[in-house]
Order: C-alpha cells, then sequence, then structure tokens
C-alpha cells in the first residue's frame, strides 16, 4: 500500500452500493402490497402439497460406499505407476504389488461379511 | 396491507402515484408459464423469434411462482390439476394477474366431461379470457395487451366495490 487515500474512492464506492441497496429494498417494503397467508408462504414445490419436512434424517448408507469407493479408487492409483515401472522395479515390485492387493483383498472380505456390499439390509 | 394501499382518497398525488407504479408492472410483467396441453405451443411462439413479442414488452418467462407478476394458464386443466393450479397461484406475489389462454381455460373447451375443470376461473380467479383452439400468438398477444390496459386502470386509492364486483373510487 503506497497511499491510504488510494483506497477513499473504493470506500465511498462501497458506501454507495452499501446504501443504495438498504434504500431500494426500505423503499418496497414501504409501498408493496404486503398480504402474507399461509398457502403463501408455503415452499414452492411445483404446485404439489409437500411431503415430510426438510429436515429430516436420511439414511449414511452412501457413506459406506463412498469409503470403499475411495480405498478401491487408491488401489487404482496405486497400480498405474506399478504398470507403468514394472520393468525396473523386478520380482520386488510384483511381490510388493501382490502383498498390497492381498491387505485389501482382507479388507474387502471383511467389508462384504460385515454387509456393508449390500444396499437394502 | 401496505403503507399506502386503499389509505387515501383518489387526487392528484394518488393519480401520479398510480401512473408510476402501473407504468412500472405493465413495463415489467413477467409471466408464469403454467402450459398444461396444447395452448402452450402457441404460447411459446410468442415468445420465440418469429412474433417476439414477450422481451418487446420486458417480459421474460419464469418458472417460478414467487417472481412472476401474471400466469399465463394455456392449456386443459383437469381436476387432478386443479389443486396444483390454486396452489401455484397462492404462491404467486401479489399483484398478480392470470390470463386464461384458449377456449379449455376458459370453458372446458372441447371437453365438457367429469374430469376437465369448466373454464379456470372456478379455481382462481381470471382477468383475461383468450379464446380459440388453440389461440394464435396474434390473439394471445393482444391478450397481455388487454391485461396491460387493465393494469393502468389499477389504483391504490381507497375503493369500493359496486354491486357488479367491480372497483370503484370510495
Amino acid at each position: 500500500m503506497q497511499n491510504p487515500s488510494d483506497y477513499v474512492s473504493i470506500g465511498i464506492f462501497a458506501l454507495i452500493v452499501g446504501g443504495l441497496g438498504i434504500v431500494i429494498v426500505t423503499l418496497g417494503a414501504l409501498f408493496r402490497p404486503k398480504n402474507p397467508y399461509a398457502e403463501k408462504l408455503t415452499p414452492y414445490e411445483s404446485g404439489m402439497p409437500q411431503i415430510g419436512s426438510a429436515q429430516q434424517r436420511y439414511t449414511v448408507r452412501y457413506y459406506l460406499v463412498a469409503m470403499l469407493f475411495v480405498v478401491f479408487d487408491i488401489e487404482a492409483v496405486f497400480l498405474y505407476p506399478w504398470a507403468v515401472a514394472f520393468n525396473a522395479l523386478g520380482w520386488f515390485g510384483l511381490v510388493e504389488m501382490f502383498l498390497f492387493i492381498a491387505l485389501l483383498l482382507v479388507g474387502y472380505a471383511y467389508a462384504w461379511r460385515k454387509g456393508a456390499l449390500d444396499w437394502i439390509s | 396491507m401496505a403503507l399506502i394501499n386503499d389509505r387515501f382518497k383518489p387526487g392528484l398525488i394518488t393519480t401520479t402515484v398510480d401512473f408510476l407504479f402501473n407504468w412500472a408492472r405493465t413495463s415489467s410483467l413477467w409471466p408464469l408459464i403454467l402450459g398444461t396441453a396444447c395452448c402452450a405451443i402457441e404460447t411459446m411462439a410468442v415468445g420465440i423469434s418469429r412474433y417476439d413479442f414477450l422481451e418487446r414488452y420486458g417480459m421474460l418467462y419464469r418458472f417460478s411462482p414467487r417472481q412472476s407478476d401474471v400466469m399465463l394458464v394455456s392449456g386443459t386443466v383437469t381436476y387432478k390439476m386443479a389443486n396444483v393450479v390454486r396452489t401455484i397461484y397462492d404462491q404467486m406475489a401479489e399483484p398478480r394477474w392470470v390470463i386464461a389462454m384458449g377456449n379449455c381455460a376458459t370453458s372446458g373447451g372441447p371437453f365438457p366431461t367429469y374430469a376437465t375443470v369448466q373454464g379456470i376461473d372456478e379455481i382462481v380467479p381470471v382477468d383475461i379470457y383468450v379464446p380459440g383452439c388453440p389461440p394464435t400468438p396474434e390473439a394471445q398477444s393482444f391478450g397481455i395487451l388487454k391485461l396491460m390496459e387493465k393494469i393502468k386502470r389499477d389504483t391504490i386509492a381507497k375503493t369500493t366495490v359496486d354491486v357488479e364486483g367491480r372497483k370503484v373510487a370510495a
């Protein structure tokens, strides 16, 4: 910041914008017809009656699916560079990768056994 | 009601305010498209390039009753749809107007059946009726112009209702 007075114009601009907004909203509130009643205040649902409330609880099942997706997505992410560097890594890389997949398989079997893959249970 | 509606006797000031308000209202008449049947195709033609009526008169298609001034009911309204039409009318901000586009919305048209509302004036107050099956885009534009003429006669001054239901100066 070279000179604080450079920012005075921005301050004036902000004041005018804020003031104009307040004036317009206030004038509108004073002059417009105001006639609220229960049907008018209902949320717009394309004219259909509302069913339930917007604050209702919903299933967390998708959370499980998302977690499983992350696990297997990371597996895929690791598999690609491994496949690219396969020749350089040699036998060590192959064994390491199969160990990694075996660990994930244990997790997969656990999730399956626990019923995380059944959508309805 | 608000600060100025229905509070003053008619005079120079109220007519000036009326002129301003009605100018603003007729110049930005946002329609809610309630196309319930085939007349809606002609209503679309009113807005698009060949006729290009709406935007020349400051009208923009709206699909939410909160933002709309006039409800264009174009097409057959069945009793199953009647609740929807009434609810959407209720949810529009005031002042609000309704145009019945076409014979079905006006009087049930060619469907004098158990399932069809015989004119939407059974469920909502209608300002303008546009006849036709379907009404041509010219006819629908004319209906909108007639509604603008009607809005220009609105007043904020104190009014009473005469025996025939018309608003007259108090």
